[in-house]
This record gives structure tokens, C-alpha cells and sequence, in this order.
């Protein structure tokens, strides 16, 4: 970079005949920051004004610990199980034709257009002690409903869709002469899906159980009716906050919430290096 | 996707690939999960709603706290989606196309509120206007009820929402660029007539898409508005809360009759969704995640 460049005074905005820049980016910023950012400058204040010594022995309360461990672990074992079964998903919609496969390709977004708080109660009416699986379940004295094992199974509902949407278009790439050639060369299927396609894969699979896992510690609606939302057993932290809340407690729901958001912005730089790892190496997004 | 499922027919027939009894192994196993996973709590909303009967299906929606709670969302949903249309479409307008400074920060801003668990996006707005809030003096002073009022749940609402249709239209309008909008400046039209008779018929099909997402999450919205809406029955209730109170109360069949009204939405919502990516699949964005 040259000393004229440095100097080089750049414009804000490159020229262009296109008319509105100065309307819409003026409208956009304007709701943004009336909308998203003020509101969340009002956490961050809120946050500061506690102080550290206030803010850590709140945020080292054993209920509090015990609500971050379980929403994060919870959301950590759903995400492993969804990337599991998510790629099972998605391999089996890109690579094989069946019957019924639109409605099955359809079927993978129901979590997202399914309102939480309907997911909730279904589930918790389906693994109920009386309810049609859980009453299978407590034959064999498994109890899902009211337990952590709830909660999990809550987060693979909502979490599944991530991971089968991140890893889809990245399979439906994948060229299938270098399949062939390893076939023609003696490579076993099972090799070479294992050592040539799926590895691939991996950025994207990463990528959507990340996502999957960073829904799963927010997410609120589906879980807290299956929960049971038994104090240091089954209380989510996002449980936590609303509770905090209604005993005017602003200062707890505060410092949850603050910790939540600052491990979930970890994960989300941790998702967009992965990304640009991802189209660096694969040219695709 | 068509042409995929046909090569891939052909792929079946060949040395490469999996055996038939693996392909067939492998499909039960995911439509196994898929049904036990997704499709059965869908199922379960239905057969619990109806389980005493229609006229008591039906009954539920004569009672006037309910039909509040639909009213309510309705009107929340007429606001937050139209505000949602004009943002999305300025926001796409603004990032596409125009070359300036700061533009993945505001890509990422957009998204911001995709990565925030409602229950926190609700709270933001307990700190800002509710009682012991930065505003809440204020608001008290003047007489404007922000928090566990109708002003909040949109707000919350609105804050969720915020990126569907952003994120729809971006990719797409991205990859058209701005060569029709600068022909017909050049030939004279003004910038809105540019804007609707060129840029809108491009990406109408997106836009609609964004739309139904946002719908299904603008009236399904339950933890953002939980927070801020403090749960007066007939006055701040939504669907999603009056379920909530329902089945609290242990009132199991008209709480599914209510969830079985949403779990519809969701229906007609994947329906229109499918359609939309199966006729005008290359007129949406390429990427479809959410």
C-alpha cells in the first residue's frame, strides 16, 4: 500500500445512478437502532451498573450455574444427536429417490413454522408419565418428561432443521466423479464415503450443529412444558431470566442474560470463521 | 432439485452407491426419526384438540378470552409483517445495491436478532421502558403504557422478526445486480417507478417467502412476548400465551383446540413455502436457511 493510498481520502458511499441510498439506509439504520440496538445498549448499561463483584457473585449462584449447565449441556447433547441424525436426513434427501420425498423434504422445516409454545405442550403431552411414548418409557422406569432428558429431547425437535438445511446444498455439491474414480481405483463405499465424502462435509455439518446448539441455549417455549422446571434439576436459564423478572429482580435477569449472550456471540464468530473456512476451501457458502 | 433426483435415479443403477437394502435401511431410518421426531407431536396437537369432540373444538372459540387472544395476534401480526416488508425491502434496497463503508457490520446488525434467545429479547425492553427501566419514569410521567401493553408485544415482536425478509431478498437481489434498475433510469423513470415495475416483479416470489416465514413467527412468538407482556387475560394475552394459561390451568383440551388453530398456520405456512420452492425455485434466493 502506497503513501498516495493511505492519504487517499476514500468516499463512504461509491458512486453510483442508482437513486434512495440516502432513504433506505436512512430508514434501515433509523429502526435498527430504535428497534434492536438501544434496547440491547439498555442490557449492556444495565450490566455495567451492577459492578463486577455484584455481577460475579450472581453469576456464580448455584441456581444460576446449575440453569447455564443445563441449558448449554442440553443444547451440546441435542446438537451431537442432530448432527447425527441430521446428516442420516440429509444424505438420504440428496442422494436417494422414494416416494413421499417432497413431503419428507417439507416435513424437515416444521420446526421452524411450528410456534414453540405448541411444540411444548405436544411434547410434554407425547412423554408425560401418561402420555403415549412416556408411558412406554416408564415401563421401563425412564423417566422423560420432568427430567433433563425432557429438556434434550425438546432441543433435538428444535435443532434438527439446522443441521439438515447447513448441509444439504454443501452434499448436493459434492462432485460425484471423485466418488466414481475412488470406486474405479478399488476403494471400498464405506471408505470412501468416510474419507471422501464426508470429510467434504464437515465445515457445514460443523456449521449447522453450531447453529443447532446456539437455538438450543435460547430457545424457551418448547422446553419449559416438558421441563418440569424443577429448581437445579430442570430450570433452563432462560427459565431463570423470566422467574428473575417477575421478582423485579432486574439485576439477576441482567447478568444471565449477559452471560448468555456473551457465549453465544463466541459461537457465533466461531460459525462465521468456520464459514469463510468453508468457502475458502470449497468455494461454496 | 427435479434434475438432481434424476441423476441421482441413474446414479442408483450403477456400481456406485449404496446397495438397495442399504438405501432402503437408510430411508426407514430417517423417516423413522423424522416421523417419531417431528411428525407425531404435529399429530398429537390434533387428535388432543378434537379428543372431546368437535362441538367442543368449536365451543372453545366462543369464549371471549380466547377469541381476544386471536384478535391480538392478528393485529400484531398486521403490524409487525408490514413494518418487516418495508425494512426488509429498504434493507436489501440499500445493501445491494450500493457499494459503501460498513456494510457487513450492518449485514451483521440485521442478523443480530436471530442469535439472541427471545426470553432476552423481551428483557431488553423491560430495561428500557418497564417500571424500574431507564425510561420507565418517563413513560409513567406521560402517561404511556410501553411495557405489559399491546406497544410492547409489537415491539418484541417486531425485534424477532426483524432479519426474515431481509434475508431473503438479499442473496437474490445480490445476484441480479442493478443492470434492469440503471436501463430504466437511463430510459427516464423515476426511481419508484423503477422500483415497481422493475425491481418488485424480479423478486416478488422471495418477498412473498420471507413473508411466510415471518408470519408463522410473528404470530407463533412466545418467549419475546411472554416477558414484556404480563398475561391479562382478553387484554395482552396472544394465542401462544393463552396456551400457555390454558394448559396451565390444566384445561389440556382447549388449550390443543387453540394450538391446533396455530399448528394449522403452520401447515398452510410449510404448504405455501413447498409450492413456492418447487415452482419458482431459481426466482428465490439460492441459499434456503433460516
Amino acid at each position: 500500500m502506497g503513501l498516495s493510498s493511505l492519504f487517499h481520502v476514500k468516499a463512504i458511499l461509491q458512486p453510483s445512478v442508482m437513486p434512495g441510498f440516502g432513504l433506505t439506509l436512512g430508514f434501515v439504520v433509523t429502526a435498527l437502532s430504535l428497534v434492536v440496538l438501544l434496547p440491547l445498549a439498555a442490557l449492556m448499561l444495565k450490566a455495567f451498573s451492577i459492578g463486577p463483584n455484584a455481577f460475579w457473585h450472581i453469576a456464580t449462584d448455584a441456581r444460576v450455574l446449575a440453569a447455564l449447565r443445563l441449558s448449554f449441556g442440553a443444547a451440546f447433547i441435542a446438537a451431537l444427536i442432530n448432527a447425527v441424525f441430521g446428516l442420516l436426513v440429509a444424505w438420504v434427501l440428496v442422494r436417494y429417490d422414494f416416494p413421499g420425498k417432497r413431503v419428507v423434504d417439507a416435513v424437515v422445516d416444521l420446526p421452524f413454522a411450528l410456534p414453540t409454545a405448541v411444540a411444548g405442550i405436544a411434547l410434554s403431552a407425547i412423554y408425560a408419565p401418561n402420555g403415549a411414548i412416556g408411558s412406554i418409557a416408564a415401563l421401563f422406569g425412564l423417566k422423560v418428561a420432568y427430567t433433563p432428558l425432557g429438556v434434550v429431547l425438546a432441543l433435538i425437535f428444535i435443532g434438527l432443521p439446522f443441521v439438515v438445511r447447513t448441509v444439504q446444498p454443501v452434499l448436493q455439491e459434492v462432485e460425484s466423479d471423485i466418488e466414481e474414480a475412488s470406486a474405479l481405483l478399488g476403494v471400498s463405499r464405506l471408505r470412501t464415503i468416510f474419507q471422501i465424502i464426508l470429510p467434504n462435509i464437515y465445515p457445514a455439518l460443523l456449521t449447522g450443529t453450531a447453529l443447532a446448539f446456539a437455538r438450543g441455549v435460547g430457545e424457551y417455549g418448547s422446553v419449559i412444558f416438558i421441563a418440569g422446571n424443577i429448581p437445579m434439576v430442570s430450570e433452563i436459564a432462560p427459565l431463570l431470566i423470566v422467574i428473575k423478572l417477575e421478582e423485579f429482580d432486574y439485576a439477576g435477569a441482567t447478568v444471565i442474560a449477559t452471560v448468555m449472550l456473551l457465549i453465544a456471540f463466541v459461537i457465533l464468530f466461531f460459525i462465521n470463521v468456520l464459514q469463510s473456512w468453508q468457502r475458502k476451501r470449497f468455494g461454496n457458502g | 432439485m427435479a434434475d438432481y433426483a434424476f441423476i441421482s435415479g441413474v446414479k442408483a443403477r450403477n456400481e456406485i452407491g449404496e446397495s438397495k437394502i442399504i438405501r432402503r435401511v437408510l430411508i426407514g431410518c430417517a423417516i423413522a426419526f423424522l416421523s417419531a421426531v417431528l411428525l407425531f407431536p404435529l399429530v398429537i396437537v390434533f387428535t388432543e384438540g378434537l379428543r372431546k369432540g368437535i362441538t367442543f373444538f368449536l365451543n372453545g372459540f366462543t369464549d371471549p378470552d380466547t377469541l381476544a387472544a386471536v384478535r391480538l395476534t392478528l393485529l400484531v401480526a398486521a403490524i409487525a409483517v408490514p413494518f418487516n416488508i418495508v425494512f426488509g425491502v429498504a434493507a436489501s434496497w440499500a445493501v445491494t445495491k450500493f457499494n459503501f463503508k460498513g456494510k457487513n457490520l450492518l449485514l451483521t446488525l440485521i442478523d443480530l436478532p436471530f442469535s439472541i434467545s427471545p426470553v432476552i429479547s423481551g428483557l431488553v425492553y423491560v430495561l428500557l421502558f418497564g417500571a424500574q427501566g431507564w425510561l420507565g419514569p418517563w413513560l409513567r410521567a406521560h402517561h404511556i403504557e410501553i411495557i405489559f401493553a399491546v406497544p410492547g408485544i409489537v415491539l418484541a415482536t417486531v425485534f424477532v422478526t426483524f432479519p426474515f425478509v431481509a434475508r431473503e431478498l438479499i442473496p437474490l437481489m445480490q445476484a441480479q445486480g442493478t443492470a434492469e434498475e440503471e436501463a430504466a433510469l437511463t430510459l427516464g423513470a423515476s426511481g419508484w417507478h423503477t422500483f415497481f415495475n422493475v425491481t418488485l416483479p424480479n423478486i416478488k416470489w422471495a418477498l412473498l417467502y420471507g413473508v411466510l416465514l415471518c408470519n408463522a413467527r410473528a404470530m407463533g412468538e412466545f418467549g419475546a412476548v411472554s416477558v414484556v407482556s404480563g398475561h391479562i387475560r382478553g387484554l395482552t394475552d396472544t394465542m401462544p400465551l393463552h396456551i400457555e394459561i390454558l394448559y396451565n390451568e390444566y384445561n389440556f383440551a382447549a388449550a390443543f383446540a387453540v394450538a391446533s388453530l396455530l399448528a394449522g398456520l403452520a401447515l398452510i405456512t410449510l404448504i405455501l413455502k413447498s409450492l413456492l420452492e418447487w415452482r419458482y425455485a431459481e426466482q428465490l434466493a439460492a441459499s434456503k436457511r433460516h
